[in-house]
């Protein structure tokens, strides 16, 4: 016998709506504060005159673009939306996928941002809303729904990887692809970036995870602490490439580099590199 | 390295005088066109017909702005990537095109084109589109407006602020960044 609804929380897929709306707009219009700290920190570092002329620009970017109601930038992306469901919840009122993507249209409409979205890929027409969303659904434990909305733009989407290294390759190996990765976004990925990086689990688990990385805050670390050696190791490296602030010479290249693991196969090591701009946007609600 | 107030459209003479590192702000109009416009005006040009505005001396910026909020000329309103137009590029080069404004790498090919056409390649601040936004005073949609962002439009600029990235003598800035 099915138990219905007994012992779950119902939460109203109204308010998914309106949470991915405000999140969609917020997120295109104010970077978290953990971007401006990174920001800020490396404009004090920075050893080009014309890397910190630049990062100047992007502060005061930021400034207008919150005062003014200005996107940060004219690609307010492709809304990427992580959703985890507590296993106790029960969705009322409608499809949680339409309710998502009712979200980033109202979002995006109202919130005078840029459709990016075109709905066949080979055909190429714009759908007009910047539906659909990219959604990713996972099951937790408890009665709450944490919604991450993080708009992704393709400058730097463009230039991510996944690399299926051997086992032999190591731990020189994953350093190796993540910096070749870098080296190839060059200019293209608008640096200063955030670099995430999934290693791991399969094809498509580590490039999973290397977009997950991306929402970890600029400045955390991981928690184990052999990945977060390989984190410091490969943020100095990557600054040490020399592309900096807008790929115009400097030691500001990637602001931090987060990196998320996975159990994988005795066979291989997927690791997923996924690049973001300096516009590296998220916004977190939970209902 | 230095710096330069000019106007566009400009002639032969302005580009050949711009180097690479050289900081410029610029003043004039320019046309946008990305992705989707380049695709037409190409195809456009194949079957041997005009292009919606005289390419000679002109200068594209390579840009799809956010919506504009009422009273104001445009939204958000930075450069997108320019390798994804190098298909297109050697063809308005050879028509006339002086330069382009957008950001990161370009082929050999548009090398070639604009050292044989003596043009210059702009870079402007990528994702820095709404402090660029405040140098745009004027944005008309002048062809294909079903692209919506993606439609040609025209710019009235001022004090539009660029480096130059690639000059015509072939010289890059970008290379001299990335090769240390």
């Amino acid at each position: 016998m099915i138990d219905r609804g007994i012992g779950m929380r119902n939460i109203r897929t109204a308010d998914v709506t309106a949470a991915v709306k405000e999140m969609c707009i917020e997120a295109n219009h104010f970077l978290s504060p953990d971007m401006k700290e990174a920001i800020e920190h490396a404009s004090g570092q920075e050893t080009s005159a014309l890397g910190r002329q630049i990062l100047g620009q992007l502060k005061e970017n930021m400034e207008i673009a919150g005062a003014e109601q200005i996107p940060i930038c004219q690609d307010t992306g492709m809304a990427v939306v992580f959703m985890e469901i507590g296993q106790d919840v029960h969705f009322v009122g409608g499809s949680l996928e339409e309710a998502v993507d009712e979200g980033i249209r109202q979002g995006y409409v109202e919130g005078y941002l840029r459709k990016s979205v075109v709905g066949d890929p080979l055909i190429r027409e714009n759908t007009g809303d910047n539906t659909p969303g990219i959604i990713h659904y996972s099951i937790v434990d408890g009665d709450r729904v944490t919604i991450t909305v993080a708009p992704k733009g393709f400058g730097s989407e463009n230039m991510s990887r996944v690399f299926m290294l051997k086992p032999a390759d190591g731990v020189e190996g994953v350093k190796d692809a993540v910096l070749s990765a870098v080296r190839d976004a060059g200019p293209n990925a608008c640096p200063p970036m955030i670099v995430g990086v999934g290693i791991g689990g399969t094809f498509e688990k580590c490039a999973y995870l290397a977009k997950k990385a991306l929402t970890r805050g600029a400045g955390s670390h991981s928690e184990i602490p052999h990945v977060r050696e390989m984190e410091e190791e490969l943020l100095e490296a990557i600054n040490g490439l020399g592309i900096g602030p807008a790929g115009l010479g400097g030691s500001t290249t990637a602001l931090a580099v987060n990196i998320l693991t996975y159990p994988t196969h005795i066979a291989g090591l997927p690791v997923g590199v996924n690049i973001c701009c300096h516009v590296n946007r998220h916004a977190v609600r939970v209902l | 390295m230095n710096e330069y107030h000019i106007t566009v459209p400009f002639m032969r003479e302005t580009a050949a005088m711009l180097r690479a590192g050289d900081y410029v702000y610029l003043n004039g109009t320019v046309y946008t066109a990305r992705d989707a416009a380049h695709k037409r005006m190409y195809e456009a040009l194949l079957r041997g017909e005009e292009l919606p505005f005289s390419i000679k001396d002109n200068v594209i910026y390579y840009m799809g702005p956010s919506p504009a909020r009422e009273g104001r000329p445009i939204g958000s309103a930075g450069p997108t990537t320019a390798s994804r137009m190098d298909k297109y590029t050697p063809k308005l080069l050879d028509l006339g095109m002086s330069g382009m404004i957008g950001k990161g790498k370009r082929s050999a090919g548009v090398r070639d084109a604009m050292m044989r056409n003596g043009a210059v390649y702009f870079a402007a601040v990528g994702g820095a589109g709404a402090l660029l936004s405040k140098s745009i005073t004027a944005s008309e949609v002048i062809a294909y407006e079903d692209l919506g962002t993606e439609a040609v439009r025209r710019l009235t600029i001022k004090e539009f602020p660029v480096i130059v990235v690639m000059d015509s003598m072939g010289n890059n800035l970008y290379e001299a960044a990335g090769d240390r």
